[in-house]
């Protein structure tokens, strides 16, 4: 039955398989247009690498946010509060663990951090549950009123930031074994980024091995392209939308942490300040897709980098002209999902 | 003769006329009633914003579309009267040529977010204004040759409107004029499409009225509301600078107003603007009071500390939102 069954479904499944890879080669060729404006071949391998960098960073906190929106149809604008709260408790951590980050081993750098990381994740997927439970739940389908409400959480939230950390900025020191930079040739590459990109690369893997490969993943899918059959199927899609947004918002705490290392500072509007990149992200990629968020995430990071060298003033300019040269070719995003 | 200068559109509930008289009274008689700076200064910036809360209740409250580039349109106005008058010169010409500048850029640029991102879903709109509006301000910070950066610019004004009564009243009376010509917009044909299409996009347009169209409209209007309220404020402070007007906090301020005084309803923009910048003003007074007698408690005076008044307006506004969407205004009218 289950041959009979899988059998006229082959085709179907070959054919959503098959990877348009025109997005994908996106990145390496806007890495080679980049080359001769650059000039300098060390120059580039050193922007290039702080741009894949920013962009996994950037990729780990927009990752929960395209998937919530594509499961439940939420634009969640508290997003950023995830990523400050994230930030926040990891310097909470770090800056009580002096000792092993001075000792300048890599593993007793690694022993403060890893903590400092698992801290800020539990805090941001604690608060991402009591997000959904209380503020997001009755507004479900009401587009005007999610964003009134997340924009009201993120008012209160931010607020309640300065409440329990203090107003002012935390200033937030690198342990000392991933600070410095590698040389490679003429190319000085920053060990934290490396770091960052081993890491955003690590959860990009894991997530999609998750989506693509378990049961779990099989019903996410499933619930982005049509929550109604999934619930007729007999499956707890509620329960689903709990488990992502939390999955996502300790993510967004993941992304915070990393991003707070790297600016070596924590405010808490530093969330919102990504958010606006993060949104550009999302669009670019198709809302609600996970693997158009990794490639938009790479556009954007690489692009960020390049014209911070070249045209330093036209930073984020450079990125919404990307997002709408975008938008022009394929208006709904690199990889458009199901509905929107 | 009051019917058509409220466009048919009156308060309908007692205590609220009552309270829009006092603020119209308060606003109009302020320079001799209250006669320090600090309190003029809080009734030129409750008129201001008062216009700019009502442009972006149309928006808002009335077609049903979040925006976030409401403070852009409102820096555009006061860069426009900043940047003439710091680099033309302070004669009435260099005042002319900057409204003119402002409106028009201001014009386009709604023209061209609305035509390009109104056709998709109201959530692609908001983010798109997002990006929009945080790309303006770093312009703003980056071009300081033009705009005195993040310390913005103090000019001269002419003659005139360098006296304090004159430029109070072509505040106060601009913002009233407007406010009540967008009363006249909200209760126009026109206005009842935007609320169908608020109310049911499919059937509006299966009624034959071009949504992409009317949206665009309303956010061209909006645009311009704002530009005109940051022409005005810029008159007022005699200084544009990011802070007063493109920063994000202001945005959020707006949504604030709109949804505290009543979402889709132009008198709740009075409204909330009074509560707002009154609040603003003088609640940290109080709440100091609060804070320095609670001073031995452990978190609570930092709940209560002056800085945090935001948090319980965040408050209000998330309950706001959830129990009455119309706001005070709404829930005067109920009672009645």
């Amino acid at each position: 039955m289950t041959t009979q069954a899988a059998a006229p479904s082959t085709t179907r499944v070959t054919s959503s398989i098959a990877v348009d890879w025109i997005p994908l080669a996106l990145v390496p060729a806007l890495a080679l247009a980049a080359l001769p404006l650059v000039g300098s071949a060390p120059t580039w391998v050193t922007l290039t690498v702080a741009g894949l960098a920013m962009g996994m960073m950037i990729f780990m906190m927009a990752s929960g946010l395209t998937l919530v929106f594509g499961l439940m149809d939420v634009m969640n604008f508290a997003h950023g509060i995830f990523i400050s709260v994230g930030a926040y408790g990891a310097a909470t951590v770090l800056t009580r663990m002096t000792r092993q980050m001075e000792a300048g081993s890599l593993a007793s750098d690694l022993s403060a951090m890893i903590p400092a990381v698992l801290a800020a994740i539990a805090l941001a997927a604690l608060l991402g549950w009591f997000f959904e439970r209380v503020l997001i739940r009755p507004v479900y389908g009401d587009h005007l009123k999610q964003i009134l409400i997340t924009m009201g959480g993120l008012i209160v939230f931010e607020q309640l930031i300065h409440v329990v950390w203090g107003p002012d900025m935390i200033p937030l020191p690198r342990p000392g074994a991933i600070t410095g930079a590698f040389i490679l040739g003429d190319a000085a590459i920053e060990r934290y980024r490396v770091l960052a990109v081993i890491v955003g690369l690590a959860v990009f893997a894991a997530m999609w091995q998750l989506l693509n490969r378990t049961k779990i993943g099989l019903l996410v899918r499933a619930g982005v392209e049509n929550p109604e059959m999934v619930e007729s199927l007999g499956y707890r899609i509620k329960r689903l939308f709990v488990g992502v947004f939390v999955a996502g918002s300790g993510l967004a705490g993941l992304g915070g942490a990393m991003w707070a290392m790297y600016q070596e500072q924590v405010t808490a509007q530093m969330g919102m300040q990504v958010l606006v990149v993060i949104f550009i992200v999302v669009i670019i990629g198709g809302l609600g897709s996970v693997g158009g968020c990794f490639v938009g995430a790479m556009l954007v990071g690489l692009m960020a980098n390049y014209t911070g060298y070249l045209a330093p003033k036209l930073a984020l300019g450079s990125n919404i002209l990307l997002m709408v040269l975008i938008l022009l070719w394929r208006p709904r995003g690199l990889y458009a999902i199901g509905k929107a | 003769m009051l019917t058509r200068l409220l466009s048919g559109d009156f308060p309908r509930s007692r205590t609220l006329s009552v309270v829009l008289v006092a603020i119209l009274i308060a606003l109009a008689l302020a320079p001799f009633v209250f006669p320090g700076t600090r309190s003029l200064n809080v009734a030129a910036r409750v008129a201001v914003f008062v216009l700019l809360v009502a442009s972006y209740d149309l928006l808002l409250g009335y077609t049903g579309i979040v925006s976030f580039a409401q403070t852009m349109f409102f820096g555009i106005g006061g860069y426009g009267v900043g940047i003439a008058m710091a680099k033309l010169g302070s004669g009435w010409g260099a005042l002319t040529v900057g409204i003119l500048v402002a409106l028009t850029l201001s014009l386009a640029i709604a023209l061209a977010i609305g035509l390009l991102s109104l056709r998709v879903r109201a959530i692609f709109f908001a983010m798109i204004t997002l990006a929009v509006a945080a790309f303006f301000q770093i312009l703003a910070s980056q071009l300081s040759g033009l705009t005195g950066g993040e310390d913005g610019l103090t000019f001269r004004l002419p003659e005139l409107l360098r006296d304090r009564l004159v430029s109070y009243y072509v505040v106060f009376g601009v913002a009233l004029v407007l406010f009540l010509v967008l009363l006249r917009v909200v209760n126009s044909p026109f206005g009842r499409v935007l609320l169908s299409i608020r109310e049911n996009e499919f059937r509006s347009e299966a009624l034959g009225y071009r949504i992409v169209t009317y949206r665009t409209v309303a956010n061209c209007l909006a645009a311009l509301g704002a530009t005109v309220a940051g022409i005005l404020y810029a008159i007022w402070l005699r200084y544009t600078g990011p802070d007063t007007t493109l920063s994000f906090n202001i945005m959020i301020d707006i949504l604030l107003m709109v949804v505290i005084g009543g979402m889709g309803t132009m008198y709740g923009s009075v409204l909330g603007a009074t509560i707002f910048v009154v609040a603003q003003n003088y609640l940290q007074d109080l709440m100091k009071l609060a804070s320095d007698s609670l001073a031995g408690v452990p978190l609570l005076p930092n709940l209560l500390h002056p800085d945090r008044w935001l948090l319980w307006l965040g408050v209000l506004f998330i309950l706001c939102v959830y129990y009455f969407p119309t706001g005070i205004v709404g829930k005067l009218r109920a009672r009645r």
